[in-house]
Order: structure tokens, then C-alpha cells, then sequence
């Protein structure tokens, strides 16, 4: 990702999180990479949290196609304190709202929407600069073995 | 495929153990959380069935060191073996960036390491990705039990591409970091080539 798209992700999501009374906001890729967090994020594993939602879309979009619909753009989990709202944007990237009981469902969905439409373009700039090359940064040039092997130490 | 984050300075890599039931996926897995410092492993978690069979994937986030002032973390899946589970399997390999392929050395478990293997084929090119595409490793593991079949005969069978592979035993764990680091190679010399 790139510092321009980076700032614009953290402060949609920033937005979200306040506009939505929300108690955290991620955003993940669909191959369960986090990209971006916001609110209280310290007391949960963000790692786990990003491959289960990726997991999660990824089994209901196998879902949808059994029953002959493209995908599930929403999927809400109600919990007896806090909730999850998931939903795609971008066709990439899944959003992942908490909240509690000073939120409210049609409150979330609403504010979800309007970042949605944020992020999307935000995504489509970031896949346009990958595909133009501007992301062919010399990065790795000579992986030695002694490289990899630090990386155990 | 891999994330590099370029403002967070990352690379991310999703890295698949592929290979029939019961050739020990998970038993990898376990061992490297184990053995990993636990400030370099995350939290290890395994859909799983009550018999402790993988149900849709065991998963294992690695932070590792540096490469060129890149962070680097490897993330670990195992897909279910059973034939019946083939739907997730195929999920699991989406934006895949590395596989690990287990073979099990038990002369029964032949035929059901070439089904697997095609099965991995099949499904990679579902995704629009192809083995000459995606970096791969092979495994040979149980190398401990009586009745393994020898090591040039399977690569003679599993091994046509010539890619490097490992003799194993993953329950003691001879072998497993071996794997690790050899898919990693790999992963990181694509991730040269194609950024
Ligand atoms: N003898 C022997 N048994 C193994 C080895 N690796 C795994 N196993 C056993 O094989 C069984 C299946 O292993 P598991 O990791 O659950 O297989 P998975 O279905 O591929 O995830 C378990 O009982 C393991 O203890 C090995 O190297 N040698
Ligand atoms: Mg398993």
C-alpha cells in the first residue's frame, strides 16, 4: 500500500468509528491480511480476527454461489454484548465493525455505506498505481540464505 | 497474492500445507508453534471437529525479522484433508503465495497422496493460478514408521517439476523447520521477481 491511500484508509476508517459510535473498526483483505484498524483494538487478536473474517466471507461466498447469487455483500453476528457487522468493499477488502448497545444496527449499516464508497475508490487507486508499476520498487534484490535464516533467529 | 505494505513497511505471505488426510498438516503446524519464540508467533487456531479432524483450516501467523528493512509475516494454513471437504479447501488456497505439499510415506497412503496432489492441481487452476505458477515445496513425512515407501520412488512419483522437497517426521520435528524455510525461499524469490 502506498502513504497516500494508507492516510486515506486510516482516516475513513477513523470517520466510521466515531460517525458509527462504534467500539472498533478493521479492514481486511479477502485473503485475510489486516490493513487497517481503529478504536479499541488493544484486547483482540487482530491477526486471527482478520484470517477468521476472511475465512467467514470466503465460506458464505462459496454459500452464495451454491445457491446461485454472486456473493453476500453483509453479513451481521449479534452477540449478547457486542455485535459484528462484515461487509465487502471494493469487491477486495472486508470491512469489520464492533459495536455495543450505544450503536445501533441501522446505524452502522448506514455509516458502513458512506465508507464504503470511500474505500472503494481508495482500493481501485491503490490496484491502479500496482498495475502501473509504481509499486515495482526494488525490494528484494539478492535474498541470500543467510537472509532467510536471521529471519528464525 | 503477497500484501507488501509499503507505508507499513510489510510484507505478508499466505503460505498453504496441502496433502492428504492424516499425512500430518497440522502436526507441522503444531511443531512450529512450539518451537517459535512466542513474540515472533501468534495465536495458532484450528477449525476443527470434535475428533479433532481440521474442519476448514488450522492457521498460524508468523512475525519473522527483517529483509531490507521490510517487516515479514508468514501466514500458516492447512486445509482439511477429506475428500468430502474439497469446498473449503479450495477457499483456502485463494491469494495463496507458497504451498507445502505433505506427502505421507505409508505405502497405503499412495494413492491417496497422487489423488491429493491433483486434487491441489485442480483446484489451483480454479483460482486461475498454476503450479509453474506458484512456489512449492514437497514434503515426505512419517519417514519414521516401519513401512515407508522409499524416498526415490515418491519423488519419482510426486516430485516430477524437480522442486525441492524435504524428508520428514513431523511429530518429533525433523524436518519441519526445514520445510518452512524452504517454502519461504521460494515465496520470497517470486515476490522478487514479480514486485
Ligand atoms: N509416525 C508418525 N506419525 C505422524 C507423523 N506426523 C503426523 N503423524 C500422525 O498422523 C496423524 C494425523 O496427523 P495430522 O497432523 O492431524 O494430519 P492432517 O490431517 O494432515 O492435519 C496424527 O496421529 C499424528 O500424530 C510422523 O512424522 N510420523
Ligand atoms: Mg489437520
Amino acid at each position: 500500500m502506498f502513504d497516500e491511500e494508507s492516510r486515506e484508509i486510516s482516516d475513513t476508517i477513523g470517520r466510521l468509528l466515531k460517525e458509527a459510535n462504534a467500539k472498533s473498526v478493521y479492514l481486511v483483505d479477502k485473503d485475510g491480511q489486516l490493513i487497517a484498524s481503529s478504536g479499541e483494538t488493544s484486547n483482540i487478536d487482530s491477526t486471527s480476527l482478520a484470517s477468521l473474517t476472511a475465512g467467514n466471507i470466503a465460506a458464505t461466498g462459496g454459500l452464495a454461489k451454491l445457491i446461485g447469487e454472486k456473493e453476500f455483500s453483509i453479513l451481521f453476528h449479534e452477540g449478547e454484548k457486542d455485535n459484528i457487522h462484515i461487509s465487502i468493499a471494493g469487491e477486495r477488502v472486508i470491512l469489520v465493525v464492533i459495536f455495543d448497545e450505544r450503536s445501533s444496527l441501522g446505524l452502522v449499516r448506514l455509516r458502513v455505506k458512506k465508507a464504503n464508497e470511500a474505500l472503494t475508490r481508495c482500493i481501485e487507486n491503490i490496484l491502479k498505481k500496482m498495475s502501473s508499476g509504481k509499486a515495482k520498487e526494488n525490494l528484494l534484490e539478492e535474498i541470500s540464505d543467510e537472509d532467510i535464516e536471521k529471519l528464525f533467529q | 497474492m503477497s500484501f507488501i505494505n509499503y507505508s507499513a513497511k510489510e510484507i505478508n505471505c499466505k503460505v498453504v500445507y496441502y496433502g492428504p488426510g492424516l499425512c500430518g498438516k497440522t502436526t507441522n503446524l503444531n511443531f512450529v508453534h512450539k518451537k517459535m519464540k512466542p513474540d515472533s508467533r501468534g495465536k495458532m487456531i484450528s477449525l476443527a471437529t470434535e475428533t479433532e479432524r481440521t474442519l476448514f483450516f488450522d492457521f498460524l501467523p508468523l512475525a519473522l525479522g527483517e529483509i531490507r528493512g521490510f517487516k515479514t509475516r508468514f501466514h500458516l494454513y492447512t486445509v482439511p484433508g477429506q475428500i468430502f471437504y474439497d469446498a473449503s479447501r479450495k477457499l483456502i488456497l485463494k491469494g495463496v503465495d507458497g504451498i507445502v505439499f505433505v506427502a505421507d510415506s505409508q505405502v497405503e497412503r499412495m494413492d491417496a497422496n497422487m489423488e491429493s496432489f491433483d486434487n491441489m492441481k485442480s483446484n489451483l487452476v480454479e483460482h486461475g493460478y498454476s503450479l509453474d505458477k506458484v512456489p512449492y515445496v514437497i514434503q515426505y513425512n512419517k519417514r519414521d514408521i516401519s513401512n515407508c515407501v522409499p524416498v526415490a520412488e515418491m519423488k519419482k512419483v510426486l516430485n516430477v517439476d524437480g522442486v525441492p522437497d524435504f524428508e520428514a517426521c513431523a511429530t518429533e520435528g525433523a524436518g519441519v523447520f526445514e520445510t518452512l524455510k524452504g517454502v519461504i525461499k521460494l515465496v520470497l524469490a517470486e515476490l522478487r521477481k514479480g514486485a
